[in-house]
Formats: structure tokens, C-alpha cells, sequence
């Protein structure tokens, strides 16, 4: 098995290496990204240096040697390789023995390659297309428009003159006799049984709309608002992929899910200062727009972009708190998403789509209490081993919810 | 002629020149009428009222329709070790030159909120009301923020230099400068003291105790030539003799009551034995309450009474005045019984004179009492009157240019502290280290706020050997330092206290063990015992004159709330009740029945229940004090109790600034004075939580039995099963038939009970101010308190005996018959002896199985678990309050108030800082809610989930409420009786459980075990 996939992994290589410039770049490219890009950017230091244009700084002979094993470089003394270990606050690059010269050619073609500036043509004709066709639906409208006041003018002179010959031949044509119609809140008012249903069904419906108010207050389901910095749970939980639970980590032990503080963040964005992904130009999600949003973290954790250091000088975040539980509620995120194993989105939903963060659940006690109902207790954890055969063949169920278990007790939350 | 009757309305229009009349004639009435808010008539009436409430309801109705915007802000750099949610413990270390232990102090987001003992160490661990308490101090308002010189805030740098400078200049023109500090006990606060001493060398060094053992000190110190303190473990002896010395409270620093419980339960391991401890003295103190025979005695019969004992040791004939039959009884007694006991006996003594402390350290040489340690002997004192007394004579004749305080307050503590302020205003120079701007910082010319014990660096030898550290539990709340690290300053020093320690420590202390292990840890043991030798000594055996028939004793002594009264604006502190009295705001004169009646003195109950007392004057040459008196049953005719700690006026709120300054009297710290006393005018108010001091006879709700009754009679004999009658028929309360309740099979899952021991517990009050820490308890202050609205979760009743035993009540009920005799009996119980004997019983709620509350809650909001915990959900309860009226034990507590952002209660919850103090897994209770003892339900919810978390069943000793977790001497158990190897079960399934008030079926998940007496009848 590992042989053949050692075949195939040949037979992939083996066309990018051998033909010729162009394809150099391309694999350039991917040797970059799994090896160079932890450390390394194109146009703007990082740990290490910015790679464009290297290899006109430095001897192709001097590179080899350098990726190859640097270290040995800098302990024999080599000026330029001790420069730029000093340079970089003394940290070693890691050696690349196993790259071959071409290899290396590759990466140095790469990172050498400007790509050409983007074409801004070919929107002429579509623009006078799509012009064409808005004119002609005016043309359209007007003419239309002045059709239909040429019928209602004629229509007018029709009747003038059926009225004249009506005079003319004396036949009287009398306005008809208005009838005086009562109006319709008299009738009610009047027609008790009418009357009656009428204010029933006022009083019910009020009571349904005001019910219906008075408790839609204080729950916050939907609630959506606006950060100090867009953070999108898309990008993160959705395209990247990232576990819910990397950032939230005090969800496996507290009661509080945590907001992650900004060094969890920097753990990525020390090397992530760009937002390259996907655009929702509808909504004005731009590449700008989030590498904005990035720099914001920057000046919040107090992070020095050019110099690639921490200047000490921060602004912590003031989040607004999106899920908030009344006081006297007593929850648990480790019993929940620890212990019950309950996946995050069961009460937080679809976060890995929520551009926006927003309160999916209600919230309520009903629903809390719900859940309650359904939800099985986990009898592979030697803690509820014991009560749960115990119990499970007191209330003769396969299952046990936690319900059964006493999990709606009111001190369970409330204390 | 016209005659024209005249009708007067009444004689005032005979008076013409009547203001009334005049205003008559103009107007209807003669005042103006209350309409509307017209001019300064700010009295609202009744339509104001309902405006305002209709208006006020529409608002609020408006308001709560809109939630408010909450901010959450993480860490920017989130430090490892905290996780949101997580509490965190340090092992820290309190020495405030009055409690000294060992201590864990649980931290929740950075902030301490919990203190309990810290178990690990082997002594020094206990902690007590205070040590509880002092958590809170931390978070008080009245806290300096940062050095002031002539009242003005200065920075630390310009302090040091200016300090300096001074020092500098006295130094060149040698003055003399007195360093006038607590007690360290601190190896190298010490060295930096002498280093400091080095430097200028005009300053001499004193070291002051507010309430002295000087005489304990000097006495050791004549006896084996080191300024230190015999220690006692009292779970080595079986007879216990007790002169005066108050050892289950504070007597030389305490920690002694844990040693002594654990001789106090008979059973199989011990072959049903149980210490015996008889004490003699003259107020009643806490541990003559626990005491198995209590012998009253006037302080000049205390002394000879020790005399007495250790003549008849030597067998020589005591030569003394005599003591009179009854106490010549009680001597012969405590003899026999340390003979009978041998080594297992002790003999300790809180007598002030150096003659009898040397006389116990005799006793205990003599019959080479186990119990008695000098191979380690405390350190934790180093005070000495006369240095002090020497001082403050330097002060006064001007040979003093200089003072500096550390951790005292000498202008409150000393019995002539105006003199003293003023002599200390005058000086050239003064600085004081004080945490808030008290009596003597007021008057010194340099404060320099340091920072609370909690926020402290530090390290101290409390024993010969036994050493331990204190670390801050949380960064400094405000721009303080700490005293060691500004004399290192003023040294110019580079380290930082810090780092003296820790050099000190791995140069001078530690031997193989890492420094990093005894900071977590928070101590070291060496086991390096000294050596002492026996200095030979000459004992004077002086006795003072008995005192004339109008003078009195006084006796000042510390409560087990305030001690001396550095901690006197901690709002939970002052609202303690003594365990002896039940006042709480206050101190008094406790006297007895005999002198109040012979001064016509009186103690009574008004209307709504509250006590008011008679006030007296108390004078004596010097000193004149006005005082409110409280009659306690088994003070000593001819002598009256005041204790210190009280009256502080400064830097504190007006609401606790309660009581009188008894320092005032401690003239030549001396606790023993001549006063007379008058009666003076007025009644004074107390806030006292009890009105009913005696059982009146009922053994359902105190069993007590005597040791040979327990180990002689069936258990049927001394812990019947309760019976009651069902159809005329004597039925037993456990047998179903006669429960009116369908019983709910609480056999699988957890099962929670509490069993209290009446043997162990001493009625220290270490749960009572825990439970306020754990479930933030409001406190409700002193007017509320005297309305009966006490918020304490748990109480700790006591009541005295009528007879001379408890037990003595209940025969003398017994055997009562017929109307006429029943009344007087019964009018004859409700008044406790002269010398009664005394019960402690604490009092949560009961969690009963068949609650009365829980049938009569209009809506439900208290309910019952199935692991047995009575459940109060406040955000159900409407406030009927219908509860608290059918519960049988009086547990539930109505929340009259919103105690909490209130400025009607300004206490702890109604300042940011105070707040701090808050536990965040227990909600803080609204207005119109009833509260009430969870059972600490988020202690165990959190126990079960660890359990959880880590796939694993419940290990026994883990389950813990606030209240078992603070008790050192382990009269609470608390666990899961389902648990079939757990403690709880093996206590709730012995002979001595018994349920309060058995007979009304009510089940109670909290037990009691009987209390045992080895009291000896003469």
C-alpha cells in the first residue's frame, strides 16, 4: 500500500519537476507553502524575512547552502549568515538538507515571480447591452402611456356626444337617487349580538397580542449586535474549520464557555495578517474590509506588525455579551458540552454560517426544560453508572433522561 | 334691651390676645393643610402615593421591556493558571498579631472569596470567626489608597526620600526613635528589622501586643530563658483543668479547640472514655461553657486556687487564705483527677500575673504532662508591658524624637490613648504602616498604606520549627507597600522583600524540600526541636486582699467576634452574635444576677421581642465609662465582664461604630480591675438574636445523657426512640403507620445528610461566618437585627440549664403534677441558674424529608430533591411567607429589604469593593424573597461534576458544605448516605443520632448526636 502511494506521489512529482520554467513557479509555489509560509511572506517580514526579490540579494550559491543547512553557516562564522541571524532576534531557520538544488530553484523562481496586474477590459460591451435594453422598455412605457390617454380622451368625447344626442331626442336622464346606506359601526353598535362578537374578539385578540408580547420580553433569540471587531464565526468555524472548542476551551472544564482572550487569536494572527479567502461583495465583506478587522486586533493585543513584536501597549476588547442568562440561573457549559457530550450547535446553531454571531435559542426555561425531557444521561460514565441501573430498572426504560435523574429540579439551576 | 348669649367653644376665647383665636377669626383652620407639596411641606400624602406608584410601575414596566447591553472584556494575555469559572486555592498564611494560621484562600477570577483551614499543615491550621471573616476586610472602603504625609497623597518616591531624610537627620543629631511593631513571628522580617536597626542605630525596637501575654511571656521566659509560649495539645490528656484560660476562643492564639474535640466522643476506639475538663472562672467564657464542670470563682480565688492545686500536687499544705467549702471541693476534685490521669493531665491558666503562669508551668513539669510542649514552643507573641510602659514614659518626658508604628494601633488600643495622640502629634517625627487611616495614623505625620495580609509576602515561625509563608492571592487592590519592603528601601536595598525571603529560606531554613514546594504547600516543618533548660526559679506565691463589698471585679476580656478589635469595621464580624450572650453590634457589662439585683439593674423584653438593658456607670480612679449591662447567668457574683475591641471610632462607618473603648480600663495591661459601679439613666437597645434562654425542660430538641450512662444503659435509656400516639396507642415516629406522608425511595442517587455533633461543637461560630462567605448572606444591621430579621443561614443556639443541669430541667418537668405546680415550675424553668449548664446547638435548615414548608407554598417555589436537599428557588417565591410560619425550626429568613446597592444597608453589597467579596456561583437575593441554607447545593453540584468530568464515582470526604469545611473540631459531618462506605453513614446508623422535634414527623435530613457529659457531681 505505502509503496503505491509512493508510485503515485512519484509519478505526480516527477512531470512538475522536469518540465520546463513555467511549471517551475507552480511547484515553486507549493513548496513554499508547506514549507517556507509558517515563517516566511512574499512581501512582508514575518518571523523571517520578506522572500520577494531574495534572490537578487543574495549569490544562488549562498541560498543553497543557507536552506540547506543554515545553522552551520552561522557557526562557522559566514558574515552574512550572522547578520541576518541577528537580525532576526537570533532565531534559527530550520536547515532543508533534503531539498535538492532544483527544488530550491523552484521556490527562488517563485518567490522571484510578480504576477501581471490584473486585466480591467472587456466591460464595454456588456455596459451598452444592458443600456440597450433599458431604453427600449422606456420607449416601450411611453408610448404606452401616451396610447392610453388617447383612449381616455376619446372615451370622454364618446360620451359627450351620446349625452348631446340624448338631449337633442329629449330623453331625460336623471341622476340616480343616492341611498343613504348607515354606516357600518352603527349597525354593529346597534345589533347587540354583533356588538358582542365583536368586542370578544377584540378582548381575545388583544390577549393574544399582548400574551404574546409580555412574553417575548427578556428573551433575546435572533439577537445579532454589532462588535468592536467583525469577527466572523464563518470564516473561522466554517471555511478554516477551526473546532469550537479550540478558542472556547474553558467550555471542557467551566461553567463559562469563555471568550477566547486575544493571545488565543495571535496564536494564528501572528502569521495571518492578510484575509485572503472568499468575498461577499453584496455585503461589502471585502478582503480590505477584513484585513481591517485583523489590523483592529493588532492595535487591541498591542502587536507590532513591522517589527514582529508585542509593544505592550493594549486595548482589551469590550465584546457585547450576545447569550446572557438572568442571574438567578445557574449554568453549566461542561456539564453540557463535556460531560452530556452535546455538539455546540445544538444551542448556539449553524455557527460555522453565522457571519454575524447571533442568539439562535431562546433561552427559555421551557426550552431548557425540553431538552431535559429528551435527552438521555450518559451511562458509559462511570459516574451515573450505578443510578442509572438502578434506576433505569425501577422506571423499567432502556434509557434514562436526565429528567428522570432529577435534572428538573428547580435547585439543579436555581440557587 | 337685647341680651345676647355667648357661646364660647372653649376657654382659649376668653383669651383675647390668643394666637389661636386670631388665626381662627381669619381662617378655618389654625395650621395650614397638607395640600399637595405646597412650600417646605414635603410630607407626601396619599394620592402622591399612588401617583408615584402607578407611575413608578408604568416605568419599571417600560424599562424591564428593553434588556440592557452587557460588555464583556477577556484578557488580553489570559494567564495560565486562571480559567473563568475555576476557582483557584493558595496556600497562604494570616498573622495579624492576633490570629495566626494556616490558611487556604480560595480565589475566584483573581479575587479571594473563601478562607478555610489549611488541613495539610500539622498545626496552625485552624481558623476561627475572624480568620473567616477577614477576607472581607480586604475589600473595605475605608482602606488608604496610597501613602499621604501631612494628610497629603504623595508618591512612594518622594515618601521613601522624604522618610529617609528624616531618619538621616535624626540620626546625625541621635535622636532616639522608637519602632513600635506587632508581632511578626517572622524569621526575616526580623533580619531586616536588625538590618534596619544597623543603619540608624538611633532607633530601638518594641514590639507591642494589643492585648498582652506578657505575663505568659515572662513567665516562660524565667522558666527556660526563650520569650515564648508553652504549647498544648489537648487531644492528649484526659483531664483537662482550666484556670481562667479561655482556650477554646483566642487564649495565646488559639488553634487549641480541634485538639481538645477529639477527646470528647467515646467509643469503641477509645474504649469509651472522654476527657474530663473542669474550669474555673469568673466570667463566662467560651470554654467554660463546654467545660463538663464549670466552677465559678473571684480572680483572687482564682489565683489561689491554682496555688491551692499545685501545693496539694507536692502534697504540701497550702498556707494561703482559705478558699471556702465549695471551691476547697472543686480544688480536691481537680486534684484527683490529675493524679487519677497522671500524664495525661494538664493544667493551663489565662491568670495575668508571672507568679501563676510560672506556677502552670510547674503543674505541668511536675506530673510530666503529655500535653504540655516546650520542645516547640509558640513564638507568635514577643510583646512585653514593661517596654511598652517604658515607652510610653520616654514618650512623655520627651527622650523620644521619633516613633514609628507597624500593624498597630496604640491610639485606640492603649488605656490612655488621648495622652498618647497628643504626645504622638507633637513628635518631630511619626510614620505610620497602617492599612487604613486610623487613630494613630490620624495623628502620625507619615502614612504609609500597606497592603491587606492577602495581597502580602511574608513568613513566619509560629512554633519553634514549624515555619510557613504567606502569598498574595491577589495583585494589591491599591498603592500600597508592604512595611518590610519600605525598611529595605530606606536601607537602599535592591531586594525586594520577596526576595529577602526566599534567600533567607534557602540559605537559613529549608533543608531539602524546595522553596517552590513550601510556597504551594505554604509551610516548612524542620522537626529541629529545641532544647530548653530549666532555669531555676523563685516562685512568690502573693496573694491580692479580697476586695471590699462595694467594689467590683471588672474582667476584660475578647469576644470570639471582634478579639481586639482590628478587624471591628468587618460588617459580618458585627453582626456575629456571641455565642454566649446572642447580642450582636455591641459590647457589655455582664453581670450577675446578684449584683443586678442588688443595683436594681434590669434586662427586659419590649413589645416586638427585643432586649433592652439598664445602663451603668463603671468607674474606677482613673477611668469612667458609661455601659449598658447585660445579666449573665454564671458570672461571678462580685465580678463584671467588658470586653475590648469596641468603641473604635475612626476610619470605619457610623453603623459600626458600636460599643465602648474597654481599653480605656486595660491600665497597666492588667485584665483585672476595681470599678464600682452606679446605675446611670436610659435604657439601651441590643440587638440580641435569642429571647428564650433556657429549654424550659423539652428533651426533643437537646438530648444529653452523662458518660456512665452512656457507656452503662441501652441506648433506649439515654436516646429513646421517640414515640407518639396514633388511635390511643404508643406507636413509634419511624414506623409508617403513623406518617401522614407517602415516603419517596430516596435509595438510589445521592442522599445528603449533616450530622452535628453536640459533643464536639463548642459554639466557636467559624460555620456562621463561613456560610455567610460561601452563600453571600446581606448583612442587615443593628435595627433590623433587634426586629428579629437576622439573615444568618445558620444560627448557633445555646441554651442554659435552669437547674444546675439540663438534664435537671427535664426531671423537674417530669415530675411535675398538677396545674398549680406546673405553672411555677414552669415560671421557675424559663430562668436560667446562677451557674447553669450550658448547651451549644447550631441550627441550618433541616432539609426534612417531609417538609411543612414545601405543602403550604402558594406557588411552588420550594420543592423537594430527591437527594434530599429542601430547594428554594427565589425566583419563583412571591413572599407569602407562609413558609417561614409553618417551619416547625424557625430556619427560613425573609428578605424584609434589598440589602444589596442599597444605601439603607451600607454594608459589604452596597460598594463596588465589598461586592468583590461575592461568591459568583450563588445568586445575591432580592427584595421580598424568602432564603434559606441550600445545603450548599453548589458545592456539591460542583463535587458531582469534577466526578463527571473525569468519568469517576463520588470518593467519600469529598462531599463538604461551608459550614462541616470550617469546622476544625469536626462536629459536621456532611456526605451521601447512599454512599455505603462513607463517614456520614457509619455516624447517622450510631446509637447516639437524634432528629430535633422527632415527633412532628418532619424527617429531618440534618442529625444530631447526642451530647455526652463526664461532669462530676460532688
Amino acid at each position: 500500500m505505502l509503496q503505491i502511494k509512493r508510485l503515485l506521489l512519484v509519478a505526480l512529482l516527477l512531470p512538475s519537476i522536469s518540465i520546463s520554467q513555467e511549471a517551475d513557479i507552480q511547484a515553486g509555489k507549493n513548496l513554499f507553502n508547506t514549507n517556507c509560509a509558517a515563517c516566511h511572506q512574499l512581501n512582508r517580514k514575518a518571523v523571517g524575512p520578506a522572500l520577494s526579490g531574495v534572490s537578487e540579494k543574495y549569490d544562488k550559491e549562498w541560498l543553497y547552502s543557507w536552506i540547506k543547512n543554515g545553522t552551520q553557516m552561522i557557526k562557522d562564522g559566514d558574515p552574512q549568515a550572522v547578520a541576518i541571524w541577528e537580525e532576526y532576534n537570533r532565531a534559527v531557520m530550520t536547515n532543508y538538507p533534503q531539498f535538492s538544488n532544483e527544488q530550491i530553484d523552484n521556490i527562488l523562481a517563485y518567490t522571484d515571480y510578480t504576477p501581471p496586474p490584473p486585466v480591467t477590459t472587456v466591460l464595454d460591451t456588456a455596459q451598452v447591452s444592458s443600456q440597450g435594453s433599458d431604453l427600449s422598455i422606456n420607449i416601450i412605457l411611453v408610448v404606452s402611456i401616451v396610447i392610453f390617454t388617447i383612449l381616455i380622451v376619446m372615451l370622454f368625447l364618446v360620451q359627450r356626444t351620446l349625452l348631446k344626442i340624448a338631449n337633442a331626442s329629449g330623453v331625460k336622464i336623471e341622476p340616480e337617487p343616492k341611498k343613504r346606506l348607515k354606516p357600518l359601526w352603527k349597525l354593529v353598535i346597534e345589533n347587540q349580538f354583533l356588538m358582542f362578537i365583536v368586542v370578544v374578539a377584540f378582548l381575545l385578540s388583544s390577549a393574544y397580542f399582548s400574551y404574546g408580547y409580555l412574553m417575548q420580553i427578556g428573551i433575546d433569540q435572533g439577537y445579532a449586535p454589532i462588535q468592536p471587531i467583525h469577527y466572523s464565526h464563518k470564516i473561522h468555524a466554517g471555511a478554516n474549520q477551526i473546532e469550537c472548542k479550540y478558542c472556547h476551551s474553558s467550555a471542557r472544564v467551566s461553567k463559562h464557555s469563555g471568550i477566547p482572550a486575544l493571545n488565543v487569536c495571535m496564536n494564528c494572527h501572528e502569521y495571518i495578517a492578510d484575509y485572503n479567502g472568499e468575498e461577499d461583495l453584496e455585503n461589502g465583506y471585502t478582503k480590505d474590509f477584513y484585513t481591517k478587522e485583523i489590523k483592529k486586533l493588532y492595535t487591541a493585543v498591542g502587536w507590532d506588525e513591522e517589527n514582529q513584536v508585542y509593544t505592550g501597549n493594549t486595548q482589551p476588547v469590550k465584546w457585547v455579551r450576545i447569550h446572557n442568562l438572568p442571574d438567578f440561573v445557574y449554568f453549566n457549559h461542561a456539564q453540557h458540552a463535556q460531560v452530556a457530550k452535546v455538539e455546540c450547535q445544538t444551542c448556539h446553531g449553524p455557527v460555522e454560517e453565522m457571519e454575524i454571531m447571533y442568539q439562535y435559542s431562546p433561552l427559555t426555561m421551557g426550552w431548557c426544560i425540553d431538552c431535559h425531557r429528551e435527552s438521555n444521561v450518559d451511562k458509559n460514565n462511570e459516574y451515573y453508572q450505578k443510578v442509572h441501573d438502578e434506576l433505569s430498572k425501577k422506571y423499567g426504560v432502556e434509557e434514562l433522561t436526565v429528567a428522570q435523574l432529577g435534572g428538573i429540579e428547580c435547585a439543579k439551576c436555581h440557587y | 334691651m337685647e341680651k345676647k348669649n355667648i357661646y364660647w367653644k372653649g376657654f382659649e376665647e376668653l383669651n383675647k390676645e390668643s394666637e389661636i383665636v386670631k388665626s381662627l377669626e381669619q381662617n378655618e383652620f389654625v395650621e395650614k393643610l397638607p395640600v399637595g407639596n405646597e412650600g417646605e411641606n414635603k410630607n407626601h400624602n396619599r394620592r402622591d402615593f399612588l401617583k408615584y406608584a402607578g407611575f413608578s410601575t408604568a416605568a419599571a414596566a417600560v424599562v424591564g421591556c428593553e434588556g440592557p447591553v452587557i460588555k464583556s472584556v477577556p484578557y488580553v494575555v489570559q494567564p495560565e493558571q486562571i480559567i473563568p469559572g475555576i476557582a483557584n486555592y493558595y496556600a497562604t498564611t494570616i498573622a495579624d498579631g492576633y490570629d495566626f494560621s494556616s490558611i487556604l484562600v480560595k480565589t475566584k477570577a483573581g479575587r479571594p472569596i473563601f478562607i478555610k483551614g489549611n488541613k495539610d499543615a500539622k498545626s496552625m491550621n485552624c481558623t476561627n470567626a475572624r480568620i473567616n471573616a477577614s477576607v472581607l476586610s480586604m475589600y473595605d472602603v475605608f482602606r488608604l489608597q496610597g501613602p499621604k504625609l501631612s494628610g497629603e497623597n504623595i508618591s512612594w518616591k518622594n515618601f521613601n526620600s522624604s522618610v529617609k531624610a528624616d531618619l538621616s537627620r535624626l540620626l546625625s543629631e541621635n535622636k532616639k526613635v522608637v519602632l513600635l511593631t506587632q508581632s511578626f513571628a517572622s524569621p526575616t522580617t526580623e533580619k531586616i528589622i536588625n538590618n534596619f536597626i544597623q543603619k540608624y542605630s538611633n532607633i530601638q525596637h518594641v514590639v507591642y501586643d494589643a492585648v498582652s501575654n506578657s505575663s505568659a511571656l515572662d513567665a516562660f521566659e524565667n522558666s527556660y530563658g526563650k520569650r515564648a509560649l508553652a504549647d498544648y495539645d489537648f487531644s492528649l490528656s484526659n483531664t483537662i483543668i482550666s484556670i481562667d484560660a479561655d482556650f477554646m476562643n483566642d487564649w495565646q492564639g488559639g488553634n487549641y479547640s480541634s485538639g481538645w474535640s477529639k477527646n470528647r466522643v467515646p467509643n469503641e476506639d477509645n474504649n469509651f472514655t472522654m476527657s474530663y475538663h473542669l474550669q474555673f472562672e469568673s466570667n463566662m467564657t467560651l470554654s467554660g461553657a463546654n467545660a463538663d464542670n464549670r466552677v465559678m470563682a473571684r480572680p483572687h480565688q482564682l489565683k489561689q486556687v491554682l496555688q491551692s492545686i499545685y501545693f496539694s500536687l507536692r502534697n504540701q499544705k497550702y498556707n494561703g487564705p482559705s478558699l471556702g467549702s465549695y471551691l476547697d471541693r472543686y480544688v480536691k476534685l481537680a486534684v484527683e483527677s490529675i493524679k487519677k490521669s497522671g500524664n495525661k493531665a494538664v493544667v493551663i491558666s489565662g491568670l495575668d500575673d508571672v507568679d501563676s503562669q510560672e506556677i502552670v508551668l510547674m503543674i505541668n513539669e511536675l506530673i510530666n504532662s503529655d500535653a504540655f510542649n516546650i520542645k516547640s514552643p509558640k513564638l507568635i507573641f514577643q510583646g512585653s508591658d514593661k517596654d511598652i510602659l517604658n515607652t510610653i514614659k520616654e514618650l512623655k518626658s520627651g527622650k523620644i524624637s521619633g516613633l514609628i508604628t507597624a500593624g498597630i494601633n496604640p491610639s485606640y488600643t492603649l488605656p490612655n490613648s488621648d495622652e498618647f495622640s497628643q504626645l504622638l502629634n507633637k513628635l518631630e517625627f511619626s510614620l505610620c504602616f497602617s492599612m487604613k487611616e486610623d487613630e494613630t495614623a490620624q495623628n502620625s505625620k507619615y502614612i504609609a498604606a500597606t497592603p491587606h495580609y492577602l495581597e502580602s509576602w511574608g513568613d513566619y515561625e509560629f512554633k519553634s520549627g514549624n515555619y510557613y509563608l504567606s502569598q498574595p492571592t491577589i495583585k494589591p487592590l491599591f498603592d500600597t507597600n508592604q512595611f518590610q519592603d519600605v525598611l529595605l528601601d530606606l536601607i537602599d536595598s535592591q531586594n525586594s522583600f520577596y526576595d529577602e525571603i526566599k534567600n533567607n529560606w534557602r540559605t537559613n531554613i529549608l533543608k531539602g524540600k524546595t522553596w517552590g514546594k513550601s510556597l504551594q504547600d505554604g509551610y516548612y516543618y524542620s522537626y529541629d526541636n529545641i532544647s530548653l533548660n530549666r532555669i531555676k526559679s523563685n516562685l512568690t506565691f502573693s496573694n491580692s486582699p479580697s476586695s471590699n463589698d462595694d467594689t467590683l471585679d471588672l474582667i476584660l476580656y475578647t469576644k470570639t467576634g471582634l478579639g481586639d478589635g482590628q478587624q471591628s469595621s468587618n460588617p459580618w464580624l458585627q453582626e456575629f452574635p456571641d455565642p454566649i450572650t446572642r447580642v450582636t453590634w455591641d459590647n457589655y457589662l455582664t453581670i450577675s444576677y446578684e449584683d443586678a439585683e442588688r443595683l436594681d439593674l434590669k434586662n427586659y423584653n419590649v413589645s416586638n421581642g427585643a432586649l433592652n438593658g439598664s445602663y451603668v456607670n463603671l468607674s474606677n480612679e482613673n477611668h469612667s465609662l458609661k455601659v449598658p449591662v447585660i445579666i449573665q447567668p454564671g458570672q461571678t457574683p462580685g465580678t463584671v465582664g467588658l470586653s475590648l475591641g469596641y468603641g473604635k471610632t475612626q476610619a470605619m462607618s457610623e453603623e459600626m461604630n458600636v460599643g465602648v473603648n474597654a481599653y480605656r480600663f486595660y491600665d497597666d495591661f492588667k485584665r483585672v480591675h476595681k470599678v464600682k459601679l452606679t446605675k446611670a439613666e436610659g435604657d439601651h437597645e441590643f440587638a440580641c438574636i435569642q429571647l428564650h434562654n433556657t429549654m424550659m425542660g423539652r428533651d426533643e430538641i437537646i438530648k444529653e445523657t452523662s458518660l456512665k450512662e452512656f457507656v452503662e444503659e441501652d441506648k433506649s435509656v439515654w436516646n429513646p426512640t421517640v414515640m407518639v400516639s396514633k388511635n390511643h396507642i404508643e406507636t413509634m415516629v419511624t414506623s409508617k403507620e403513623v406518617d401522614i406522608w407517602r415516603e419517596f425511595d430516596r435509595s438510589t442517587g445521592h442522599h445528603f445528610n449533616l450530622s452535628i455533633d453536640l459533643n464536639k461543637c463548642n459554639g466557636c461560630g467559624a460555620c456562621v461566618i463561613a456560610c455567610h462567605a460561601e452563600n453571600n448572606v446581606p448583612v442587615v444591621g443593628k435595627e433590623e437585627v433587634r426586629k428579629s430579621r437576622d439573615m444568618h443561614w445558620i444560627r448557633i443556639d445555646r441554651y442554659y440549664s435552669s437547674q444546675d443541669t439540663i438534664r435537671g430541667d427535664v426531671k423537674a418537668k417530669d415530675e411535675t403534677s398538677g396545674y398549680r405546680e406546673y405553672r411555677s415550675t414552669q415560671t421557675n424553668l424559663e430562668k436560667a441558674s446562677a451557674n447553669p449548664q450550658v448547651v451549644f446547638q447550631p441550627v441550618s435548615c433541616m432539609h426534612c424529608n417531609h417538609a411543612p414548608c414545601e405543602t403550604v407554598c402558594p406557588v411552588a417555589a420550594t420543592s423537594h430533591g430527591r437527594e434530599g436537599q429542601n430547594q428554594m428557588a427565589y425566583n419563583r417565591c412571591v413572599g407569602t411567607r407562609y413558609c417561614a410560619n409553618n417551619c416547625p425550626y424557625k430556619v427560613r429568613r425573609f428578605n424584609w429589604f434589598q440589602y444589596s446597592e442599597n444605601d439603607e444597608f451600607d454594608y459589604n453589597m452596597n460598594n463596588p469593593l465589598g461586592k468583590m467579596a461575592i461568591n459568583p456561583d450563588v445568586n445575591v437575593r432580592s427584595r421580598g424573597v424568602m432564603e434559606k441554607c441550600s445545603l450548599c447545593i453548589q458545592m456539591t453540584q460542583k463535587v458531582k461534576l469534577d466526578a463527571k468530568k473525569e468519568g469517576r464515582r463520588v470518593r467519600d470526604g469529598e462531599f463538604k458544605t461551608a459550614c462541616s469545611e470550617s469546622c476544625d473540631d469536626n462536629a459536621m459531618v456532611f456526605g451521601d448516605i447512599n454512599d455505603k462506605e462513607s463517614e456520614i453513614l457509619r455516624v447517622k446508623d450510631g446509637d447516639r443520632t437524634y432528629r430535633v422535634l422527632e415527633s412532628i414527623g418532619t424527617k429531618p435530613n440534618v442529625i444530631y448526636q447526642v451530647k455526652i457529659r463526664n461532669s462530676k457531681k460532688i
